[in-house]
């Protein structure tokens, strides 16, 4: 059995917080869009992906308060109890941020599990919140969402490195 | 006090303990919002924050609509005005009856003294997007606070009642369909003029009445208005048909399914209903009220 499957480590360039900033606004603009039918069930929870994303990658540029805080306005846009997605959204980031080395240590393929377990935890939990404060259980297709959020871990994790990418030397032959 | 070296990372708190902390946070907003209603100026505050991230995000389909409009065909314009033509001249006579029978009306009520009919005011506004929670049916429309918008007032498209504003902010609504668990309509058989109440089952396109006895007169294809003795809706809003009655006399009341008659889930525009009605006066508490506020779900 071979137990070196993690892939080579690159040396990034460090990530600038506006480019981070920039991708947590098009995650919610993501979000935003008016969803319907079919599309409403698989849409996948963009911010919660790309939170989680840097919470992965970046464990120490973005934190609870910005995942809290953009918790708080999916809240306000969704018309859901306040507070819902605050709190499923700080406990994801905490996942990924006490699982970022383990996540890390996996190739993009084997992530994609990871990934897909830790957002239908999220999932989970706002489910648990809602029943809880007298909701129905609106169906099996309430947890699809993760599993298009997981295929997109993958494509997600390349474009959002390539500005950390050390450019060719132009010097190098 | 003890020598300790100086910390070579300065991390702050334990990624646990922070967690705990905004969990505690979530929670208590959690709780203050689903048992009392505190916390709409906090909302507000967020709702400033999301409000162009909505726009923004609502326009790419605004400016499609807006672009096919504009690549109508000639022949379907032309289409389409022959038909309304005809529709303006089927309403006209209806209309000029509607006219005479209100007059009438008016003097009949002179005459036996009783309360005129409040006045209807409305709003036009348009559906942004449905709110994306799965659990609830709401709405959200691009009216708010400022366009005198206020929470309870009813919401109705071109063929009868939607469902009732149950959240303001300053430039949106959000309005809570009647289809959602939980939103009650008193209504009012069109054919015998029983009265009953009209609840959502949170399923698309079903409604149940409530509390009707085995053997009253509902049957299949009856037409409910709403009654407006709650004193939110006005009277005589188309709203539901009965589809389905069954009487099972295990059961103490009568399992009546009706289906919404509005495109409660259709994109388009729609109509804030404001009436300004004096109620009459509320009889007086017998005991002391335990709760000064109560919600302010129709009933």
């Amino acid at each position: 059995m071979q137990f070196s499957a993690s892939p080579p480590q690159e040396i990034l360039l460090p990530v600038r917080p506006a480019f981070i900033a920039a991708t947590l606004v098009a995650a919610l603009l993501l979000n935003l869009l008016p969803w319907s039918g079919l599309l409403f069930w698989i849409k996948p929870d963009f911010v919660a992906l790309v939170v989680l994303y840097w919470c992965i990658h970046q464990p120490r540029k973005l934190g609870f308060t910005a995942a809290w805080l953009l918790g708080l306005m999916m809240d306000v846009a969704d018309g859901s109890l306040f507070g819902q997605h605050a709190l499923a959204y700080s406990i994801l980031a905490y996942a990924g941020i006490v699982l970022h080395r383990r996540v890390q240590g996996f190739t993009l393929t084997a992530q994609v599990l990871q990934v897909i377990m830790l957002l239908l935890f999220n999932d989970l939990i706002m489910l648990a919140i809602r029943m809880l404060a007298g909701g129905d259980f609106p169906g099996f297709q309430y947890f699809l969402g993760s599993f298009v959020a997981g295929l997109l871990w993958p494509p997600l994790s390349v474009m959002l490195k390539l500005p950390q990418r050390t450019r060719p030397d132009p010097d190098h032959v | 006090m003890e020598y300790q070296p100086p910390p070579f990372f300065k991390t702050g708190p334990s990624p646990l303990a922070r967690l705990l902390i905004f969990s505690l946070l979530s929670f208590v907003l959690l709780f203050t919002d689903a048992r009392f209603k505190y916390l709409e100026s906090l909302r507000h505050v967020f709702s400033v924050a999301v409000y162009p991230l909505q726009r923004i995000a609502t326009a790419p389909l605004a400016i499609a609509n807006r672009a096919s409009e504009f690549f109508v065909t000639h022949s379907s314009l032309r289409s389409e005005n022959a038909r309304l033509t005809q529709q303006i001249l089927g309403n006209t006579i209806l209309l000029q009856q509607h006219k005479s029978l209100l007059t009438e009306n008016v003097h009949l009520r002179e005459l036996f003294d009783a309360r005129e009919r409040t006045k209807i005011h409305s709003t036009l506004a348009e559906i942004l997007y449905a709110a994306r929670d799965p659990f609830t049916r709401k709405i959200i429309i691009d009216k708010g606070f400022q366009q005198d918008i206020r929470s309870g007032q009813p919401v109705i498209d071109h063929i009868g009642v939607i469902g009732q504003v149950t959240r303001v902010y300053p430039w949106l609504s959000e309005v809570t369909l009647i289809t959602d668990k939980g939103q009650v309509v008193p209504v009012q058989n069109m054919r015998n003029g029983l009265r009953s109440i009209l609840t959502g089952t949170g399923a698309d396109g079903v409604l149940e009445l409530k509390f009707i006895p085995l053997n009253a007169d509902f049957k299949n294809g009856d037409q409910l208005v709403t009654s407006g003795i709650d004193g939110v809706y006005p009277p005589g809003l188309p709203i539901a048909e009965v589809t389905d009655v069954e009487r099972n006399s295990a059961y103490l009341f009568a399992r009546i399914r009706c289906k919404p008659l509005a495109g409660v889930n259709n994109y388009g525009q729609v109509l804030v209903v404001r009436q300004d009605s004096e109620a009459p006066e509320r009889p007086a508490e017998e005991t002391k009220p335990q709760r000064s506020k109560k919600p302010k779900r129709s009933g």
